[in-house]
Order: structure tokens, then C-alpha cells, then sequence
């Protein structure tokens, strides 16, 4: 009995080892795996964009896994480590490659470099390209022009100016913005502003985006910043008047900014109770996307972060990326022909550029797309003209040099405490100089 | 028997054995000798001596700060919660009516997940603290008083079953001849009950300490260690230290072997002191 009983046990074990064997590949298939950055879009991915690239290349099994909001360095690092790492994957920068150093594969010999109209875009690492963008990205001051016209037909408006399309300072902003929050009745607004959102990982358009202008005013483009190994933070005022705007002249009073997150502040933009809200191109599917919107599309409009630095008359819209892909050099060879011969597809093909434009939304900077496949919702649209403004030149994004995650954050934690009354603006500053000088000499600059 | 016993042991025991060795014993010695090296991923580690445990303290003073907001926060928890579960434990094991309904609805708490109820808490006491115009970031002393009531909710229940058991347990015997014998109220608590259930406030001590200096999801969903870091508990300030710098994997490594440690001493302090006070029943 007893011995019946070790063999029958013994051959549980067996046999639950084999099924647990089943489950690895059997296929002759080369699997491309894609770590997608955005999870607004993955549903795009799994559902279309997997289906038709296996049906025009049945020898490939791509798979696509999106990493949670927020999560994605996270997610690749623990991928990476894996016997079966992620092929293609998403760095943001100059950071992100410095980070994934030892990953990082030479791209300079695929076709899908090769499709890139402006070859100074890609980011190279010991004289090897080894990140491609993929999508170009605007942002600005989004704006209700409905609500922004009933202002300038008011009788006793205190500006000179009638529409929104003649600011082009930050004292014509402010003029404006302070004035439309005294009639904030006969605009039908609660503030002028959406909430300055704070809340715990919803600070990052003030430590990445709004902060951009002042990293460009010192450092000038992304190569200098990221090799910065101070930041005097000279355009601290300016940066202090447009964040000061944004806070005085709110939905939310500055004690409350702490319980909003992003997401707030373009639904109350949705919905029409502000006239403004800090946001790029992105946030189009989030504004039309709200129930209730109550913006009309031609309505959603575009204007630069002004702020009070000297030559903004003549400058447009932050215009850039962080939106690069690598490949994983530790990937087998047909890995990552397969990577090569996927994104080529997807930016080339008709099939992918259709998708591309209508589905994925990208503004891309490949030479295979034509200015008329760009994507058509409203923000894109914008986003465009303002490229192809006379007279005016977009701001690069150069806050991919920031030296780490940890200035973001406590350059968030200074502003916070600023909020709340605890920092003066010099503190705040000063946190910012500091922070800067720590970690750029902790990742070596 | 006995024999078969010993013949089987080991047969029955590999399963168990190989899980625990899998999943615990070599990630803990892989994770002592990682707190001792640079890497990005595991596979990749290089041998930097102390370096680590000196990065910990040196760079700034979160880890240091967290501590002294983690040690305050459990302090006050493990008193707190262990003498609220205990009244609670006291109240319910009267013939109150209702009993099993109350004892329910108290335990109930702790069958919610730390993240949600770190979210349902932020929007209550955010809701409350709205009524002033602040909110949970606006002051760190709203986010630690926060984080206790959020603890108490969530174990007083938990910790009230545990000494329900330990007072029900008590011979009836022992109260009558004590109430024979002319013990007041306040003599039988102290001198009966208290003394009876000590192994359960062993229990219920280890428990809400370590829960105490473990807190990870409860902090994350409330404050996220917001305002300036004055929030943030030690296993969050570790994990923010493992993902927020580049190379600094080994660094939130070492604090992590420096956490184990402190929290094993205490606990181990703490078990000595009160194991000593358990009588025989």
C-alpha cells in the first residue's frame, strides 16, 4: 500500500513537471516581442496591429506587452532579465540610453533608420545609432477658443488685443488670464486654469514640460543639458510667473492642488469649466474622449508656455520627443531582423501608415509619410500649424537631460512645499540647483 | 508509526522544502550578496564592497528620515491598535447583542487589499480635510495621522478576532473563584485576563510592529511619501531609492539588508520581553 502510494506520488510529480514543461514554444515561428510605452494605445496594438503584421509576415509572431502608466522602466528592467527579453523596447532620451547602456543594439544599418527624414533626430552612443523616434510630440497652453472669444466680446475687457491668436508675451497672457478670472460669471468658467495638478505622480507637467522652457533659455538643446553638470535655474523668475499664473487664477484653490491628478484637469478642461489647461497633442483622445465634452474641435487650440523670457514672441510650440525605440542587442539575429523588418512595415507599408495616422495618432518623423497622412484630431492639427508658422520656431525638448528621476521628483516636493506656503521661491530654487549638481555627479557628468 | 514517519519525512517535506528554498532561501542570500555589488539587472552584478552601504546614508537623508517616521508611525499604531482591538475584544465577548454581527463587520477591513483602501482613504480624508482647504500633501502631519487611522482601520479587527479567542479561552473556573473571592472589575482584568492572554499580545505586539515597519501600499496610495519626502515610510524610500537613479539598484539593495535586519532585532527584542511576562495556563 505504502509503496503504491510513493509511486503514485512519485508519478504526480512526473507528470506534473511535463504539463508545467507544455507550456514553452514549439513553434518555428521567431517571436518579436514589442514593450509598448503607452497604454493609451495598447488596445491598437493587440487588437490591429498584431493581426495584420502576422498576416503579411506569417514567419514572425509578434507580441506586444504594454507596462503599466508610470511603470515602465520598472517593468523593463525585471523584463530585460528574463530568457526571453523584450526585442524592441522604449528608452526617453539620453538618460533612458545611458540606463540601458549595455542593451542597447547598433540600428545605423536597418531600414527602419533609413525611413527617418531628419537623421539628427537619433540618439547615438559610442558612434553607434542606437534609438530612433518614432513620434513627434507637441505642447503647449491648450485653450478654449469659445470661451476665449466671449471674453474678448466683453464690453469692459481691460486688454487691447481681440483674440487669442494676437498673444504672444507672457504680459499679454497674464493680462489676459487676470482679467478673465474677474468675470468669471459672464464667461461661464470657474477658473481660468485647470487644476495644478499634484497629486502623488501627477506633477510631471510642471517637472518635465513646464520646466522645458528655462532648460532650453540656459542650456540650448538636448546635447548641453544632458551633459549639464549644474543648473543655475537662470530663468527661475520666468518659470516662477507662468507656474504663479497657473496657481492664482485656478479652478482649485492652491491648498487643494494636492487631490488632483492630470486626468482632473482635462476633464474639467473637457467639460468647459476652464478656459486653459498645460497639455500636449497626447491629450486630444483624453478631452474627446470625456463624457460630456463640451468643446467643439475646432475650438481646441494651441498656445506657447510664454513666460516671460526675452525672444518669445517669436517662439512656437515645444516641440519634440522622448519617444525613442531601441533594440535589445541581446536578441537572437532573426529577433531582431524580425524587430527591423516589423517597424519598417509599420511605418512604410500602407497598411501600417494607415494605422499610424488614424489609429495610433502619431505625428511621426518618417520621410514615408506624406504631410497628408498626418493624424487628424484636433491637437495634431495645431500642433502642425504651429510647425509651419511663419517667423516662429518651435522649443526642442531638452528635458530628456535631466539627470534622473529623483531631481523630478524633489524638484516636485520644493514646489509642493512652495504650494503650501512652507518654501519661499529661493528655496524652491535653490532645491532645484542643488538636486541638479547631486545627481549629475552621481550619473557621472 | 513513528517509524513510517521517519522513513516518509523527507518525502513529504521536498515539496514544501524545494518552494521555500526556491523562493525564499536563495532570493535572500542572492539579495545579501547583491547589496554588495552594482547592477541593472541581476544577471549583471559587479563586486563594490561597502560602497552601497555607505551610498544609503550619504547621498541624502531620506533613509534616516524614514526611519524616524517609521518608527513614530509604529509606535503609535501597535498602541493604538492593540488597545482598541483588545476594548473591542472585551466589549464583544459580553453578550452584547449582536455579537457576530459587530465581530464581522470589524474584521471585515482587513479583507480589502492595502492599495484600495489607500485610495478610499485618500478620498475620504481628502474629503475632510477639503472642508479647510488642505488636503493630505498640504501638511506631513495630515499623511502620518492619516496612515494611522488607515492602519487602525484596517487591523484592529484582525487583532480583535486573536484576543477574542485568547478570552474566550479563559477557564470560567478561574473568574468565578475570582469573583468569589470579592475581585473588582479592574482586579480581574489585570490580574486574570490580562495575564491569561499574554501569548495573544505577544502575537498581536509582533504582528502590528512588523506590520508596522513593512508598510509598503497603504503609504504608496496615500501620500506616496509626499509632502518632500516627509511621508515616506522605509520600504517605500527603498523601493523610490532602487528606481529612481540610475546605478542606484545596489544602493536601495543595501537598505533593504539594513531593513531585514533592524526589523528581525526589534522583533526579536521586542518577542524576548514579552514571552518572558506568559504564564501557564
Amino acid at each position: 500500500m505504502k509503496k503504491a502510494l510513493t509511486i503514485l506520488l512519485i508519478a504526480l510529480v512526473a507528470v506534473s513537471s511535463v504539463f508545467a514543461q507544455g507550456g514553452s514554444e514549439s513553434s518555428s515561428k521567431t517571436e518579436v516581442y514589442f514593450m509598448n510605452f503607452k497604454p493609451e494605445i495598447a488596445d491598437v496594438y493587440t487588437n490591429v496591429i498584431e493581426p495584420a503584421f502576422e498576416a503579411a509576415y506569417p514567419q514572425y509572431d509578434l507580441k506586444v506587452v504594454t507596462a503599466a502608466s508610470n511603470q515602465y522602466q520598472q517593468t523593463l528592467r525585471s523584463e530585460l532579465t528574463k530568457s526571453n527579453p523584450p526585442t524592441i523596447f522604449q528608452v526617453n532620451g539620453p538618460v533612458g540610453i545611458a540606463e540601458n547602456a549595455t542593451t542597447v543594439a547598433p540600428l545605423q544599418d536597418t531600414d527602419f533608420y533609413n525611413l527617418l527624414a531628419d537623421k539628427t533626430m537619433a540618439l547615438s552612443l559610442d558612434g553607434n545609432v542606437v534609438a530612433i523616434p518614432y513620434a513627434v510630440e507637441g505642447y503647449g497652453i491648450i485653450y478654449n477658443d469659445a470661451i476665449m472669444r466671449k471674453y474678448f466680446a466683453l464690453p469692459d475687457k481691460a486688454v487691447s488685443i481681440s483674440s487669442a491668436e494676437e498673444i504672444n508675451n507672457f504680459e499679454t497672457l497674464k493680462a489676459v488670464v487676470e482679467d478673465m478670472s474677474k468675470h468669471l460669471d459672464e464667461l461661464g468658467i470657474q477658473g481660468v486654469f485647470a487644476s495644478t495638478s499634484f497629486m502623488p505622480g501627477a506633477e510631471w507637467r510642471w517637472t518635465t514640460h513646464l520646466v522645458n522652457p528655462a532648460l532650453v533659455a540656459e542650456f540650448g538643446d538636448l546635447a548641453t543639458s544632458s551633459s549639464a553638470a549644474t543648473f543655475d535655474f537662470v530663468a527661475s523668475e520666468n518659470f516662477k510667473n507662468l507656474f504663479d499664473l497657473y496657481l492664482n487664477n485656478s479652478i482649485t484653490a492652491k491648498g487643494m492642488v494636492g487631490s488632483k491628478a492630470d486626468a482632473d484637469s482635462m476633464a474639467e478642461f473637457a467639460l468647459g469649466q476652464v478656459a486653459m489647461v498645460q497639455n500636449g497633442n497626447w491629450a486630444a483622445a483624453q478631452i474627446l474622449g470625456t463624457a460630456g465634452n463640451t468643446v467643439a474641435d475646432e475650438d481646441i487650440k494651441f498656445l506657447p508656455l510664454y513666460m516671460g523670457i526675452e525672444g518669445e514672441e517669436n517662439k512656437g510650440l515645444c516641440i519634440g520627443t522622448e519617444n525613442y525605440l531601441a533594440f535589445n542587442k541581446n536578441a537572437s539575429p532573426e529577433a531582431l531582423e524580425g524587430a527591423d523588418t516589423f517597424l519598417t512595415w509599420l511605418f512604410s507599408s500602407e497598411e501600417g501608415k494607415e494605422i499610424v495616422a488614424s489609429q495610433l495618432m502619431f505625428i511621426t518623423p518618417f520621410s514615408s509619410f506624406s504631410p497628408e497622412e498626418a493624424p487628424d484630431d484636433p491637437l495634431a492639427r495645431q500642433v502642425n500649424i504651429w510647425m509651419n508658422k511663419d517667423g516662429v520656431t518651435a522649443v526642442p525638448w531638452v528635458f530628456g537631460g535631466i539627470p534622473s528621476e529623483q531631481w523630478k521628483a524633489d524638484f516636485a516636493q520644493a514646489m509642493l512645499e512652495y504650494i503650501n506656503g512652507r518654501y519661499t521661491w529661493d528655496q524652491v530654487t535653490a532645491a532645484a540647483q542643488d538636486a541638479w549638481a547631486r545627481e549629475a555627479s552621481l550619473t557621472g557628468r | 508509526m513513528e517509524k513510517s514517519l521517519r522513513k516518509y519525512f523527507p518525502l513529504f517535506a521536498l515539496p514544501a522544502l524545494i518552494c521555500f528554498t526556491l523562493s525564499f532561501l536563495i532570493p535572500m542570500v542572492w539579495g545579501f550578496v547583491l547589496s554588495f555589488c552594482e547592477f541593472a539587472t541581476i544577471t549583471d552584478a559587479t563586486f563594490v564592497g561597502f560602497d552601497n552601504y555607505i551610498k544609503a546614508f550619504t547621498i541624502d537623508n531620506y533613509f534616516t528620515q524614514a526611519f524616524w517616521f517609521t518608527l513614530g508611525f509604529t509606535v503609535i499604531t501597535v498602541i493604538t491598535i492593540n488597545i482598541l482591538a483588545f476594548t473591542l475584544a472585551l466589549i464583544l465577548t459580553k453578550n452584547v447583542p449582536g455579537t457576530n454581527a459587530f465581530r464581522t463587520v470589524f474584521f471585515m477591513p482587513n479583507l480589502i487589499g492595502g492599495i484600495v483602501l489607500g485610495w478610499i482613504w485618500q478620498v475620504v480624508l481628502n474629503g475632510v480635510l477639503a472642508g479647510f482647504e488642505q488636503t493630505l500633501l498640504s501638511d506631513a502631519k495630515y499623511g502620518f495621522w492619516g496612515l494611522v487611522i488607515l492602519m487602525n482601520w484596517q487591523n484592529v479587527g484582525y487583532m480583535m478576532v486573536i484576543y477574542i479567542a485568547a478570552i474566550q479561552n479563559i477557564s470560567t473556573d478561574m473568574l468565578e473563584a475570582a469573583a468569589i473571592d470579592g475581585a473588582n472589575g479592574k482586579t480581574t482584568l489585570f490580574k486574570i485576563i490580562i495575564p491569561s492572554v499574554m501569548p495573544s499580545i505577544t502575537i498581536c505586539l509582533f504582528l502590528t510592529m512588523t506590520n508596522g515597519f513593512k508598510l509598503y501600499d497603504q503609504n504608496l496610495a496615500l501620500t506616496n511619501g509626499a509632502p518632500n519626502h516627509q511621508t515616506e515610510m522605509l520600504a517605500l524610500n527603498i523601493f523610490n531609492t532602487f528606481y529612481s537613479r540610475v546605478g542606484f539598484e545596489g544602493v536601495g539593495q543595501a537598505k533593504a539588508v539594513i531593513f531585514t535586519i533592524l526589523v528581525a532585532a526589534i522583533a526579536l527584542v521586542q518577542l524576548v520581553a514579552t514571552r518572558s511576562k506568559e504564564v501557564e495556563n
